[in-house]
């Protein structure tokens, strides 16, 4: 991760805003510019997501590159938001706790840092509701 | 205008561990701990928690169950002295994860454990003038306890975070009082990883002088005595601190229960008298009034004359009280607590 | 549009080649094709070269240049393009190499894969395959490569059953055949208990369900069909090259337990073709993890959604059952260094073809199938050869 690039997308990882395409009422988390279906006749629009969701699938991390190392073994999913669409993230739990279907809802943590001395990168991971 | 809390909200992380488990790795004697220091165990951080993401989540925690949004927030203060970052504000990541940016005033504070209420005298300040409508103060910490140190057993993580208003105010903040002098009970230079303190040195010259200045100097400002309130808050460091204190100004410990919360959270620095405040703001009736006092080291004090209101039954309930939070945790062993706390340098 | 026929292969050994750099790798590779064609470096009118990070793992760009000046091709200053599609950069290789003699823009071709990927430690070498998925919403959110692939296995037992021995079988199996390769990385044989007993990377994923980090290249050389017999007595022709995309990030997929661009990819193959899934005599096919490769022999028609765990115990995949798959030993024993998998595994197509598999040989192949996915399965390209 770079400083800028980071940046530009603080308000998606902080507040998990999105997009929506009010031509076809479809919602994107992470954010998209160009409606896929829709293209050119597409209207986006920003959208806030409330942060709660199921758990689709999942796994536990055990080998992480270095800057995950701390974290290990930590569950990894794809959530499905409530409104729709789905990400990847990272659960707070006890890997023993996970479960397909388990409902879970957003928190504000550390992803990582650029080392001690570098910019720490926050975002939203989720926990079981 | 009566000025004052429209609402607050409380983080504390899920982590603790037992004063038996320090002292089994140092040789100490548990029994003789929890005496003296009257702790039984301490919050601890995830490994991807910091002040930071307390911050956020105290300050989520307190605008989810009022009826105002970030950008409603004119200043956003965070006190504390385990502030992730030496340069580049713990407030602007609080104020983007809130969506108050960007037309606010923000700053953090560090004045040792009375950081958050020093920022809660600012907004004060800035709301009774009406410069802002409405300001934030939170205090935080994920405080650092070197090894082996007496403070280990105490040296603990969370915050607390506070709306200052004239709108529908949950409690008013009748008077303010401050007692600082240059005193260095306890410190850490720039580039340390742990404060160093000054022993029993902490106690009377720190501590004790502070706090009962402080407070004696509010009640004679407001021309109270200790029977007009219903509840006392302290800042807590351990268990034993604010209850000779309480003793020596003519507060019962019926008045200070409430709001003791040291004995299962541990000194949440920043967030300790916060956090004590919470707990009474959990059960308090309307018209009940409330003293705080919080001491923070280097030193000083602030004390606070605090009066509920109707609209406090608006907000309890819709927000974990303290109680609810101090349940359920999950214990760690001295290797996990040392991996969590980035005590082992990877 | 002129069918297309593979006159000429080459292939390095596949392992942790520390005396061989980048550059001797594809030399060797080329050279081996460049012979076994009777083709002479003068006659080669443009090259194709599949390479995933030479600037992660090299500092290296501008890939194109360096194939044809160290292989002596710039002396004729022909046409040299780098492709990249991740982990299925070799298979885009060969299919663009394939379109360029198709439509007739050049006669004979080179289609060329290389990875070099020992020159950096473990850790950054994790950090290059990661930028196969999408960097910004998963790995930097804490997703590794196997991590991805693991909860489309956790999907995939929840949903239709597979179970961890089937799953193990396929590392198994392809070791058995690997044992029988001389360019494998891994020539040991293993028991089901050796994958599951080893260490968990994520779970369900242990070790042994995972390809490793490998070194080697591998070169095809293409001519019109039409001129086939003036190189070889055993052309192999492409009867179908055909390639799909889908979204990059498995969170955004239609499916969790299939690879849809293998499917439309297929489709398009076969319709090319002309054939029938029936017709395949043998396959190479993408087992960067074990579940790829149980998703592959489904999503590729071979067998039923949720049977490729059943059919690979039974042992239906094995050299001698229905459809052997990765007779080389797939990514999982003969190696998978990432840029040049897609051309090894037409290599070995070719090979089995031509009768030339040794112990590994598929009595009577007639019609083979290569299957090479770029990440989760944003690139998907598959060809169909026949002799």
């Amino acid at each position: 991760m770079t400083v800028p690039r980071f940046w530009r997308k603080i308000p998606n990882r902080y507040n998990l805003i999105g997009t929506k395409c009010e031509n076809c009422n479809t919602y994107y988390f992470p954010p998209r510019i160009v409606c896929p279906p829709c293209r050119r006749k597409g209207v986006i629009r920003e959208y806030a997501f409330e942060g709660s969701g199921k758990i689709v699938t999942y796994t536990t991390i055990y080998s992480a590159p270095e800057s995950f190392t701390k974290m290990t073994p930590y569950v990894l999913a794809i959530v499905q938001l409530d409104e729709g669409p789905r990400l990847t993230t990272q659960i707070v739990c006890d890997p023993s706790e996970v479960k397909i279907g388990a409902r879970v809802k957003s928190v504000f943590r550390k992803l990582g840092e650029d080392g001690p001395d570098g910019v720490i990168y926050y975002g939203t991971k989720f926990t079981l509701a | 205008m009566p000025v004052g809390i429209t609402t607050y909200g409380v983080y504390i992380p899920q982590y603790r561990i037992r004063v038996e488990e320090i002292a089994r790795v140092w040789g100490d004697d548990p029994k003789d701990i929890k005496k003296g220091l009257r702790v039984l165990e301490k919050s601890v951080p995830d490994r991807d928690e910091d002040t930071a993401t307390i911050a956020v989540e105290a300050a989520r925690s307190a605008l989810r169950r009022s009826c105002l949004d970030g950008a409603d927030i004119g200043a956003i203060y965070v006190g504390s002295e385990s502030h992730p970052y030496a340069v580049k504000p713990t407030a602007t990541i609080v104020a983007e994860a809130i969506r108050a940016t960007p037309e606010l005033m923000a700053a953090d504070f560090e004045f040792a454990c009375k950081a958050g209420t020093a920022a809660l005298q600012t907004c004060l300040g800035l709301v009774a003038a009406d410069y802002i409508k409405y300001g934030m103060a939170i205090g935080a910490d994920t405080a650092q306890g070197a090894p082996a140190d007496a403070l280990e057993y105490t040296a603990a993580a969370g915050g607390a975070a506070y709306v200052i208003g004239k709108n529908n105010i949950i409690a008013e903040i009748e008077d303010t009082y401050s007692f600082t002098t240059d005193t260095s009970d306890f410190w850490r230079r720039e580039g340390q990883q742990y404060p160093k303190h000054g022993g029993r040195f902490t106690g009377e010259p720190g501590y004790f002088k502070h706090v009962l200045a402080g407070a004696r100097g509010l009640l004679e400002k407001t021309q109270c005595t200790p029977d007009d309130f219903d509840y006392v808050v302290f800042h807590q460091p351990n268990g034993k601190f604010p209850r000779t204190v309480a003793s020596t100004l003519g507060f019962s410990q019926d008045q200070l229960k409430q709001g003791l919360i040291v004995e299962r959270l541990g000194n949440t620095y920043s967030g300790s008298a916060l956090i004590g405040l919470a707990s009474v703001l959990d059960v308090a009736e309307p018209g009940s009034r409330i003293f705080m006092t919080a001491f923070g080291s280097g030193a000083g004090s602030d004390s606070f004359s605090v009066k509920v209101t109707k609209e406090i039954s608006k907000i309890q309930g819709l927000a974990p009280t303290v109680a609810e939070l101090l349940e359920a945790p999950i214990y760690l062993d001295y290797a996990l607590y040392a991996k969590h706390k980035n005590k082992i340098v990877l | 549009m002129r069918e297309v026929a593979i006159v000429g292969i080459g292939c390095t050994k596949f392992g942790e080649m520390w005396d061989k750099s980048f550059r001797d790798l594809f030399i060797e590779a080329g050279l081996m094709a460049l012979t076994d064609a009777e083709v002479s470096g003068a006659q080669i009118e443009a090259l194709y070269g599949g390479n995933m990070s030479a600037g992660m793992f090299l500092e290296q760009e501008h890939i194109g240049a360096l194939i044809a000046d160290y292989s002596g091709l710039t002396t004729n200053n022909i046409p040299s393009t780098r492709v990249e599609a991740a982990c299925a950069s070799g298979g885009l290789a060969l299919r663009s190499g394939i379109i360029a003699v198709a439509s007739g823009y050049h006669d004979v071709v080179i289609s060329a894969g290389i990875e070099k990927m020992t020159d950096v430690g473990a850790e950054k070498a994790m950090d290059a395959l990661a930028s196969a998925a999408d960097r910004e919403w998963e790995a930097e959110v804490g997703a590794t490569f196997p991590g991805l692939y693991a909860m489309m296995a956790r999907a995939h037992m929840h949903e239709l059953g597979t179970t961890r021995e089937q799953l193990a079988q396929v590392a198994v199996k392809n070791h058995y055949h690997g044992s029988m390769n001389p360019r494998a990385q891994f020539r040991n044989k293993i028991t089901i208990d050796t994958v599951i007993n080893s260490p968990l990377v994520a779970d369900p994923l242990r070790l042994f369900d995972c390809s490793p980090i490998t070194d080697g290249a591998a070169a095809v050389v293409l001519v019109p069909a039409e001129r086939a017999k003036e190189f070889t007595d055993t052309p192999i022709y492409v009867k179908a090259a055909a390639q799909a995309s889908d979204t990059i990030s498995l969170h955004d997929r239609r499916s969790l337990t299939s690879i849809d661009a293998t499917t439309i990819a297929a489709d398009r193959a076969f319709k090319m073709a002309r054939l029938q899934r029936s017709q395949i005599d043998v396959a190479e096919v993408h087992d960067c993890f074990t579940i790829a490769e149980i998703m592959a022999i489904e999503d590729l028609g071979f067998f039923e959604k949720g049977a490729g765990g059943p059919v690979t115990l039974a042992g239906d995949t094995a050299i001698g059952g229905k459809i052997p798959i990765n007779t080389s030993g797939g990514l999982k024993a003969c190696g998978h260094p990432v840029g040049a998998t897609g051309i090894k595994q037409a290599v070995e197509i070719v090979e089995q073809l031509r009768g030339d598999a040794g112990k590994r040989q598929v009595d009577g192949a007639e019609v083979g199938l290569t299957h090479n996915v770029g990440g989760t399965g944003g690139t998907v390209v598959v060809h169909i050869l026949a002799r």
